[in-house]
Parts: C-alpha cells; sequence; structure tokens
C-alpha cells in the first residue's frame, strides 16, 4: 500500500508543495508502521525472560525425586514437592468433579432445550459476570461455606474455590460447542424419530465432545495455576495429604511461600515448582488446541 | 413430530414432554444462576458485623488496625485503582500496537503467528510465576530507576523518595504486562471486525496504510478497543497474587509510586488465612466491595462490547 504514494511527486510533477507533503505523509506512514512493529517485538521481551529465568533457575533442581519427596523445612535443604504436585492434581480434579457437570447440563438446556427462555438468557448473562468475578473471591466464598462451616482448611475448600473458577469457562466453551453442531445432524436425527434425549446424547454431544474437552482443558490449566483461591482454602501442608479434609499442599501456594523467605534452596525449589507448574499449564493448552483442531 | 395421528400422538407426547435428562439440565442452569447469588449471599452476611459496625466509613477511613478492631480501607481501595489506572495507562499503547500490528500485513504470517503466540502464552502463566519474576526482575529495575528519579525527578511527587523495591509501581508494571493478552486479544478482534469495504475505500481515495489505520479503521473500532480497555481494566483490580507479592503491602498513603501500598485484593491474600472475629467480618466486607467495583467495571465493558458488535453489524 506504500506504493502509490512514492509515485505521488511524478503525479503532482508541477507542484513543489504537493510533492513534499506526499514525501511526509509516505516518510509518516514508515514512522508509524517501525513504532507499531518494535513496540510489539518488544513485548517479547518480558516473555522471553520470564521463561529464560523459570528454565535457568528451575533445571539444576528439577529430579525424580522433587516429585517423590516432601519439602524441605526452614533452612534446609534436599526434599521436593510431591504432596504439592499431588495437591494441586488432586484439587484440580475435585474442581472439575463439581464444576464440569454443572457446566455441561447447564450448556444443553441452554442451547438445545430452551436457548431462547428467561432462564437460559440469566445463566448467559450469570456465566459472563462468573468470569470477571476475581479468583481470590471464589476463595472468600468457600472460605465462608465450607472451612468456616467445617472449622478446618481442607482440599474439599479448594475444590469448591476452583469449581466456581473453572464453571463459567467450561459453561461458556461447552455452550460454544453445542452451537457448533450443524442443525442438520439435529433434524436428520428427529426425522429417524429419535426423541430429544436420543438426540442430544448420540449425535450432538459426540459431535461436540472435542471442542467441550477444550473448554474442560483451558479450566484445567487456568485452575492449575491459579493461587488466590488456594491461600486460605486448601492452606499448605508440609506433609503427604491423608484425607480431603485437612490442609493441602499445592504447587502454586508452595510458590507463594518458598518465594518470601530467605533461604536460596527454598527460593530455587520456588524456581523449580515454577518450571513444573508452567510446563504442566502449557501442557493442558496444548492438549485444549489439539482437542479442538481435531475436529476443525 | 407426528401429531396429526392420532395413534401416535401417546408417543409423541412421551417424547415432546419434559424428560428426566431435560429435568436435570435445568436443574444444572439453575444451580448455575445460584451460584452468583450466593456467593453473593455469603459474602454480604459474613460482612454483615462489619457493615453495621462501621457503615459508609469503612470505605473513607484509613486506619487498619486489626488489634484495635479498628478497620478502614480507604487506602485499599485508592491502591487498587492506582495500580490498575497505571496498568492501563502502560498496557494500553503497546496492546494497541500489538492489535494494530496482528491486524496488518507488516511482516510475514509465520511472523505474526509466533507473536500471537507470544502473547497468549503470556496470558497462560500463572500469576505466581509472575510474582516469583517480578521478585528477582522488576523488583531490582524499578529499585534502580527509583533510586535515580529521586535524585533526577526532585520535586515530583509522584516520584518522591525514599524508593523502595516493593512499590506502587513495580505492582503497576507487572500488571501491564498480566493484562496485555486481553487488551490485544479483545482490540484485536474489534480491528479484524471491521468491513475490508471501508479500508478499500479509503485507500481508493489515496490514503496511505496509517491514514486509513487512524483515520477509518480506528474510529470504527474505537468502542471495541474502548471496551478492550474496561475489561483488562476489571482484570487489573481483581488481580491478586502478583500484587500481594510487589506491592508492599502497606495501609500508608503516599503521593509517590516509589512507595509501597496495597489493594484489595491483596489485602485479603495477606490476611484471610491468619484472621479471626471482626477482621474476618472486615475483610468479608472487603471482599464486597472489590465484588461491586469489579462486577461494576466488567458490566460496562460488555455493554460497551456488544453496543460494538451491533454497530460493526450494521456497516456492509
Amino acid at each position: 500500500m506504500d506504493q502509490p504514494i512514492t509515485h505521488a511527486p511524478d503525479f503532482f510533477h508541477d507542484n513543489k508543495a504537493e510533492a513534499t507533503k506526499a514525501m511526509a505523509r509516505s516518510f509518516g506512514n514508515r514512522v508509524l508502521t517501525t513504532i507499531c512493529v518494535s513496540l510489539s517485538l518488544l513485548t517479547l521481551v518480558p516473555l522471553v525472560s520470564i521463561i529464560f529465568l523459570v528454565l535457568k533457575n528451575g533445571l539444576p533442581l528439577l529430579s525424580w525425586s522433587v516429585f517423590t519427596e516432601l519439602p524441605p523445612g526452614a533452612g534446609m535443604t534436599g526434599g521436593g514437592f510431591g504432596n504439592a504436585v499431588v495437591g494441586t492434581l488432586l484439587m484440580v480434579g475435585l474442581g472439575l468433579v463439581f464444576s464440569a457437570p454443572v457446566g455441561i447440563l447447564s450448556a444443553i438446556y441452554i442451547n438445545e432445550y430452551a436457548p431462547a427462555s428467561a432462564l437460559a438468557q440469566t445463566v448467559r448473562v450469570v456465566a459472563k459476570l462468573l468470569t470477571g468475578i476475581p479468583s481470590i473471591i471464589c476463595g472468600v466464598f468457600a472460605f465462608a461455606v465450607v472451612v468456616a462451616v467445617s472449622g478446618t482448611f481442607s482440599a474439599w475448600a479448594g475444590g469448591v474455590a476452583l469449581a466456581v473458577l473453572m464453571l463459567p469457562t467450561i459453561l461458556l466453551t461447552s455452550e460454544q460447542a453445542l452451537m457448533g453442531v450443524q442443525s442438520a445432524f439435529r433434524e436428520a436425527s428427529y426425522g429417524l424419530g429419535a426423541t430429544r434425549f436420543q438426540t442430544i446424547i448420540r449425535i450432538v454431544l459426540p459431535d461436540a465432545l472435542p471442542a467441550i474437552m477444550t473448554g474442560i482443558m483451558l479450566a484445567v490449566a487456568r485452575a492449575a495455576g491459579e493461587t488466590a483461591p488456594l491461600l486460605f482454602t486448601a492452606l499448605f501442608s508440609q506433609f503427604w495429604a491423608k484425607s480431603l479434609s485437612e490442609p493441602t499442599a499445592s504447587l502454586s501456594v508452595l510458590i507463594y511461600n518458598f518465594s518470601t523467605v530467605p533461604f536460596p534452596h527454598q527460593i530455587q525449589m520456588a524456581w523449580t515448582a515454577s518450571l513444573v507448574l508452567v510446563a504442566f499449564v502449557t501442557l493442558a493448552n496444548i492438549l485444549a488446541q489439539l482437542a479442538f483442531s481435531k475436529k476443525h | 413430530m407426528p401429531e396429526n395421528n392420532p395413534d401416535s400422538r401417546a408417543i409423541a407426547e412421551v417424547r415432546v414432554g419434559p424428560d428426566l435428562f431435560h429435568v436435570l439440565c435445568w436443574v444444572a442452569s439453575a444451580a448455575a444462576v445460584a451460584t452468583l447469588g450466593w456467593i453473593v449471599y455469603e459474602i454480604v452476611s459474613g460482612a454483615w458485623p462489619a457493615i453495621q459496625k462501621f457503615g459508609f466509613g469503612f470505605l473513607t477511613s484509613s486506619s487498619w488496625v486489626p488489634n484495635r478492631e479498628n478497620f478502614g480501607v480507604f487506602p485499599f481501595i485508592v491502591g487498587t485503582a492506582v495500580s490498575s489506572l497505571i496498568a492501563i495507562l502502560l498496557a494500553f499503547p503497546l496492546g494497541l500496537a500489538i492489535a494494530i500490528f496482528l491486524s496488518e500485513n507488516f511482516l510475514p504470517l509465520p511472523v505474526r503467528q509466533f507473536v500471537r503466540f507470544v502473547i497468549e502464552m503470556l496470558a497462560a502463566i500463572p500469576s505466581v510465576v509472575y510474582g516469583l519474576w517480578g521478585i528477582f526482575v522488576v523488583i531490582p529495575i524499578i529499585k534502580a530507576f527509583g533510586d535515580w528519579a529521586v535524585v533526577h525527578l526532585k520535586g515530583i511527587p509522584l516520584f518522591e523518595g525514599p524508593a523502595y523495591g516493593n512499590s506502587m509501581l513495580t505492582a503497576s508494571v507487572v500488571l501491564a504486562l498480566m493484562i496485555l493478552p486481553t487488551l490485544t486479544a479483545i482490540s484485536r478482534n474489534a480491528l479484524t471486525a471491521v468491513p475490508k469495504t471501508l479500508r478499500e475505500g479509503a485507500y481508493a481515495l489515496g490514503a496511505t496504510r496509517w491514514e486509513a489505520i487512524l483515520g477509518v479503521i480506528l474510529p470504527t473500532a474505537a468502542p471495541g478497543v474502548v471496551a478492550a480497555t474496561i475489561l483488562a481494566l476489571g482484570r487489573a483490580m481483581g488481580e491478586t497474587m502478583a500484587v500481594a507479592m510487589l506491592i508492599g503491602n502497606s495501609s500508608r498513603l503516599s503521593w509517590s509510586l516509589l512507595s509501597p501500598g496495597g489493594t484489595l485484593a491483596g489485602l485479603l491474600a495477606n490476611q484471610f488465612g491468619e484472621a479471626d472475629g471482626l477482621q474476618v467480618n472486615s475483610l468479608m466486607f472487603a471482599a464486597l466491595i472489590l465484588v461491586v467495583i469489579t462486577l461494576f467495571v466488567n458490566v460496562a465493558g460488555e455493554l460497551v462490547l456488544r453496543y460494538t458488535q451491533n454497530q460493526t453489524a450494521g456497516i456492509r
């Protein structure tokens, strides 16, 4: 698109002022392009810095033993964060068990049964509002309904907090997934005499499944990285989880706790835990993309 | 449905009437709606003793002294507003530049896809990792900048000394990075939604690329960019961990960006685990204020976004 302007001086060959003006316009164009491109490439710097530091500081301690051992005490060396890995998986799993059925069934209701109903409209608005709620509020909620009632920090509370966090993601992506199913499929199914239930279970859901899985993996990726909802619901624990009703360690809270202590070994452990967490979150995101591209 | 055949009417009614699965889906939808109501109810009822005791003064009082049961969140409301506004000021030019970069063809497609991938990676990195990175990378940089600014920008209250590493500015810089993906993604959608005909029209009239961008494309996409900025602001206000790790968590108000500050979310993260009695109620009150502010900002953003989509849908 820069081309016509460079010819402009010939076009206005009689008029010096017009020629300078055209040159100025062309020059301004180039300056703005340069600014825009350099600002865009500038954002690569922090990301490269984060990835580089996570690898540089995280890799030295990375070994199998960090997955099998307990966190080192203050000032101690060695150890690992096996209980935190288990805790994170456990609580993300609990969150998924609570939120996935509600999210997917609501999506089926608002897209298959009654798309135009008042309830469906409300569900859409509420889901949007829930995505905007700060993650720490999920923690406050789980504190009020689980910790304050049971009197103890627990994996249950952490799971509830993560479930609230995951619900809107799963609900909205499932709705999108169901919307993506061609209505011809439904009509063919009804045409063959299938009931609504049969159509949903046998035709619509299998077709939408990859896209629903994408939503679930995105929710898992987000929940695994969250710290705020777990901080005062699951708290932390130096030991292996024996039951779901006691304080439970998680990778993200371990990073938070270890990042503020004055011991170099613990700080290095925080970097290694960050490496594991970033790797896990990235893997979940890639799986989400793969599940999606399988269909499209 | 074969409704005009009397023989199959009975079967048809079974098929059309509400089955168990239909009811189950309805219950799930009702539960999803109830969740939001339940969250608000729990927070309001948890905050109630503090609401009764402090009332409106909670918002304007600046003292947070747990052992004297004296609570006010004015500094934290100011901190939330200031840190997210600075984050927006820093992120807006970058986010808009990237959005334009991604929607134009300055560089070949693979490069643009790579930049887009990088921005998506930024969104995937957990908040606590940003915090850890901020402690070891951003804090030293801001501390060095602060020491320089205290000497060379003397007289500007925003850069008054002494300079701390854990400061409002540090938190804002990291926040800016964290909201960049939101800002970029929504702005980019707004830019690519501008109909091709408008761009072609501008070019046909002899506009340069940037005259077309600044004169036609950006004005058309402006409401979408505004929506992106508002939604990013909502994210910044609710962001917790990175801020709690970097801002210094002080309840002292200061004009200087180089001094420690505090935000509502950071306050909750720091004190909830060890709080009891009236402190829990006061923290719930703070949580309620945070919910109200973020819901308000997000609703505003969504409304602008919806308005935008209607507007651009009308252009052919």
